[in-house]
């Protein structure tokens, strides 16, 4: 029998990786995914919950919701780091200091 | 035989995903990260929520991983400029800073999990009780469409112009200026 803590445990250590990698990558892309790696992690638990709740299924529905917040995240963090890309020629986080035009 | 699927499920996607966040080669990571997907929507499927792991199956691999792909061959420079270790400031910690506060949270909330384990909410509690959990025979997706055009029908549309204008604004965002 799979009860609610076997999820709730996956999730918490799929969001700590993912906390892992957005805090120790040095690359724009691998940070995205970490935070990929969050959402997921939150939608397994909106999942877990949405189980007991069969009146108005409201973890299921939000889990739909939150896939598609974090599929327009994506679409607008990737068009910021290419074009960060093109203006910088570098996509690390810790050598895009000036907030001015060259 | 379920809790060992689910078991195998659970170790696929902690194992990769540990896998993807020690590997130095972009590309690869970014292949796991497939394979960490599809055994979230795998572990989905142990919640009855069959109609968000289909969901996750198609946006996901189907749209976020192939723009990753794309915006990571299109800064293909840094593909060794991450091999040489730089600790820097904020963002990206050095190593072991990195690793105690992602250790000390994950305490945290393995200490949260259990307990809220002793005592957990009335409503869990009662549909135990009543037995109104959702069942594997239910019609899901009947269930989430019907809600949806109903009940939810206000944050359906919110979302839906939500995403129209942040697909504008990506495509608004990434389209070559001339007048620079």
């Amino acid at each position: 029998m799979i009860t609610l803590t076997h999820f709730l445990v996956v999730s918490a250590c799929i969001f700590c990786i993912g906390l892992y990698t957005v805090l120790s990558k040095k690359n724009a892309i691998m940070i995205l995914v970490g935070i990929e790696l969050m959402i997921n992690a939150a939608i397994l638990n909106f999942v877990a919950f949405g189980k007991y709740d069969k009146v108005s299924y409201g973890g299921q529905i939000f889990a739909l919701f939150a896939i598609v917040l974090a599929a327009a995240a994506v679409a607008v963090g990737l068009a910021l780091v290419l074009n960060v890309y093109r203006h910088y020629k570098t996509i690390n986080p810790d050598e895009i200091k000036e907030l001015k035009d060259k | 035989m379920e809790i060992i699927l689910f078991y195998a499920f659970a170790v696929l996607a902690i194992g990769s995903a540990l896998l993807l966040v020690n590997l130095k080669n972009i590309a690869r990571a970014l292949f796991l990260f497939f394979i960490v997907l599809f055994a979230m929507a795998g572990l989905y499927l142990f919640a009855l929520a069959d109609f968000v792991a289909i969901t996750q199956i198609m946006v996901y691999v189907g749209g976020v991983l192939i723009l990753m792909l794309f915006a990571f061959m299109l800064s293909n420079k840094e593909l060794l400029k991450d091999l040489q270790d730089s600790s820097g400031s904020f963002l990206s910690m050095p190593r072991w800073q990195a690793i105690v506060l992602t250790l000390g949270f994950l305490t945290l909330m393995i200490f949260g999990i259990r307990e809220w384990q002793q005592s957990p909410p009335t409503w869990i509690q009662q549909a135990r009780e009543n037995n109104t959990e959702i069942i594997s025979t239910d019609n899901n997706i009947q269930q989430i469409g019907l809600r949806f055009m109903t009940f939810y029908v206000l944050p359906f549309e919110v979302i839906s112009v939500f995403l129209m204008m942040a697909l504008i604004g990506a495509s608004h965002l990434s389209r070559k200026e001339r007048n620079r």
